[in-house]
């Protein structure tokens, strides 16, 4: 947004103050203000994540390999959570069919089937999405330092 | 009469409120992007809640405590799977879509395969989900109005389509946002204030609950009680009992007292029973007879497993292919917005699936009439005023009637402009007027259909849409964001194979349903079987198409997976329906040359 709005200069160069802009009595800090954010903000990383753009879209080699695993990296996280939440969930049943003792217990007065069902299954698949988007943010972030450097 | 008034508040206060939130939400709604996904610039706590409160239906505020009540364990299985569809749905689904920069479940289909025939399958399936999902959600909502309140039952559908459609007309997606957000919570405030007073009504009562239910392994009636059965219904008795009959019972009209021994009896419509305190309840036929059956997990054996593992595939795969579901992933700023929403839905869903369980499990107690007349759903709304015949039960009610009416609205709302969005986009030139004309049409078609149809149970019928979602969308989405060698003759092949499986099953379902309940267990929940045959058909066709894989597939793949800083996202309703000064700003950020970044 603030590129647009001072945007006068050429992309990624500071900004020129016109002449008409200059107030003298501001001008010392005016210009000091100017500097520092000119210096922190442009000139890092559109240029560079610019080329990269390009040569990921251009697929060559390298960026092929680094998309490429990439998405190998998050199906194989999303496979095991994903398939080791379903294994979980369809063992259940087979557990209470061939073992029916677990229905016999009561904790506090209710029977650990019901607390299994009942409560078990939210608080475990929020702890997998937790789960999933942390790494799955981190494999992304890893991509994107790898790119930018 | 009271009754009826405070209910008939409850439900007047819920449509003002819809009607004023979604003005408010529509003021600024005014391009062909507001309309069809928010300008995809709401934040995901919102979206999030607006996402949850488009989805718990009258299925899962009403049918949930109705099931538990009826089915006893191994209905909590609907609730658990109920939510881990969000959770595949975050693994597999979340980010991608909405990197892909697609407005509908057909855009997505053609930008990734790069196909219109292709588009136009995906539309016809939409449209058969939106309308399956939609047409009991409006027949419901009149049922219920009518317990509530006794209006008549046509009115209560009507309404609720009126109340939709003039949101709808006003902002499309902008206007639904903000309302189905509000919905998410008010129905779990309406399900959870009465759950809490109810249960400790429950614990304090004279008959504490836990060794009645035990009593001598039957569930008996506690007092003298007289009901009237709705619809015909087969009812099973397990234990000979006294009681005066007014109706036809068995073909045969009956008026006075009958001794009915063991076996099964066909009540006819409006048959009035009345029973002694102490007596068995006798229960609709398929529903667990015995407390132990219905306290116990998969007392059914091996058919019960597989029933119960076909319904977990179904919720479990079909959340991600529902089409009113995923356009709401469309309106999050980015693909780590979509993630974080659907995070945040997964405990949305969780804090609310507890109070429907709780409620089912004391209504066996209260209401165990329901089980006769088999109007299981009507659970939640009978339940106060039963526990406590006083104003206390009557605020309740009318908090409880107030919530249902809010989930008729929220998933109605959200079908309509699914629907909308898709018919206006591939049949209509999709400008706004084209989405106003469009949601007048689904509007009217849905209450024609709900009007015509005969009331089918519910719960099928969502059971059903799942299950078709499942076994089209799902693995089109999957191979199509995972895998490179999906073409788009596989994914045609794939959905009319696994959708018209699904389609098969239920007409036999329901023709078994007619003619002697022959059909076996695999027709009524078939998601075990058609989910796994449309990814072989998908699969093995496009590996036989090989030629007819988009050349720009590595760069599609790249835009769906590459993190969002880097700036690949490419919004297609801007690109096909944006301002020139709109689309020139896209064009800039996918060049990286400048402008600013999301």
């Amino acid at each position: 947004m603030t590129r647009n709005d001072v945007g006068s200069g050429p992309p990624g160069q500071p900004d020129q103050p016109q002449p008409g802009e200059r107030d003298p009595w501001l001008e010392v800090s005016g210009r000091k203000q100017r500097r520092r954010r000119v210096v922190l903000a442009d000139s890092k990383g559109r240029s560079k994540v610019t080329r990269t753009i390009v040569e990921l879209e251009e697929q060559t080699s390298v960026g092929e390999k680094l998309v490429r695993d990439l998405i190998n990296q998050q199906l194989r996280t999303a496979f095991l959570l994903g398939g080791s939440t379903l294994l979980f969930l369809c063992l259940l049943p087979a557990l209470f069919l061939w073992v029916p003792a677990i229905s016999e217990v009561q904790v506090v007065g209710v029977r650990l089937p019901w607390i299994i069902l009942a409560l078990l299954p939210f608080p475990l698949f929020y702890c997998i999405g937790f789960w999933f988007r942390r790494t799955a943010e981190r494999h992304e972030r890893d991509f994107v330092s790898m790119v930018d450097r | 009469m009271t009754k009826d008034l405070w209910s008939l508040s409850g439900v007047v206060v819920v449509a003002v409120v819809t009607f004023l939130l979604g003005y408010v939400g529509s003021r600024r709604a005014n391009s062909t992007p507001d309309f069809l996904v928010a300008r995809r610039a709401v934040p995901s706590t919102r979206n999030a809640a607006a996402i949850s409160g488009e989805y718990l239906s009258a299925a899962s505020f009403l049918g949930v405590a109705g099931l538990v009540l009826k089915d006893g364990i191994d209905a909590l299985w609907y609730p658990i799977g109920f939510t881990a569809g969000y959770l595949a749905l975050m693994l597999f689904v979340a980010a991608p879509l909405r990197r892909s920069g697609a407005y509908t479940l057909p855009d997505f289909a053609e930008a990734r395969l790069g196909s219109t025939g292709l588009r136009h399958v995906c539309t016809f399936f939409v449209v058969c989900i939106g309308v399956l999902y939609l047409v009991p959600q409006l027949q419901s909502a009149g049922l219920t109005l009518n317990t509530i309140t006794g209006l008549p039952a046509w009115l209560g559908g009507a309404v609720v389509t009126v109340i939709v459609v003039v949101n709808v007309l006003g902002g499309g997606m902008r206007a639904i946002t903000l309302v189905q957000a509000f919905q998410y919570w008010g129905k779990l405030f309406a399900i959870a204030a009465p759950t809490f007073v109810l249960f400790v009504v429950f614990l304090g009562g004279p008959s504490n609950g836990a060794q009645a239910i035990d009593d001598n392994g039957l569930l008996r009636f506690h007092e003298d009680i007289t009901f009237t059965t709705g619809d015909p219904v087969r009812i099973r008795v397990s234990e000979p009992i006294m009681l005066d009959v007014r109706g036809v019972v068995d073909g045969t009209p009956t008026d006075g007292p009958v001794l009915w021994n063991k076996g099964v009896y066909t009540l006819g419509a409006e048959t009035v029973l009345g029973v002694q305190a102490g007596s068995a309840v006798p229960v609709v036929d398929g529903v667990p007879t015995t407390n132990e059956g219905w306290l116990k997990p998969q007392r059914s054996g091996l058919s019960g497993l597989f029933e119960t593992y076909s319904l977990i595939f179904a919720t479990f795969l079909g959340t991600m292919g529902l089409p009113h579901v995923l356009v709401r992933f469309y309106t999050n700023p980015d693909g780590t917005a979509a993630r974080r929403t659907a995070l945040h839905v997964l405990y949305l869903l969780g804090l609310f699936y507890i109070f429907p369980t709780v409620l089912g499990v004391i209504s066996r107690q209260f209401l165990p009439q329901l089980l006769v007349t088999g109007k299981t759903d009507a659970a939640v709304l009978m339940l106060p005023n039963t526990m406590l015949p006083n104003l206390g039960g009557q605020i309740l009610g009318a908090i409880v009637a107030a919530g249902a009416f809010a989930a008729f609205l929220s998933t109605s709302s959200g079908l309509v402009v699914s629907v909308a969005g898709v018919v206006s986009t591939d049949i209509l030139p999709g400008k706004v007027r084209d989405f106003r004309w469009a949601t007048v049409l689904t509007g009217a078609v849905a209450i024609g259909l709900a009007l015509l149809l005969p009331r089918g149970d519910a719960s099928l019928t969502v059971a059903m849409s799942f299950a078709l979602a499942a076994s089209t969308f799902c693995p089109m989405l999957v191979l199509g964001i995972w895998w490179r060698g999906l073409t788009w003759v596989g994914a045609v092949y794939g959905l009319v194979v696994g959708g018209g499986l699904v389609i098969i099953a239920q007409g036999i379902t329901v023709a078994s349903s007619y003619t002697g309940h022959w059909a076996p267990s695999v027709a009524s929940q078939p998601a075990l079987i058609t989910v796994p045959i449309a990814f072989i058909t998908m699969i093995v066709v496009s590996k036989g198409t090989r030629r007819r894989r988009p050349e720009d597939v590595n760069q599609i793949l790249l835009r769906l997976h590459a993190p969002d800083p880097l700036g690949f996202i490419q919004d297609r309703d801007v690109a096909r329906f944006g301002s020139v000064e709109e689309k020139a700003r896209l064009d800039l950020k996918h060049r990286g040359t400048g402008g600013p970044r999301p």
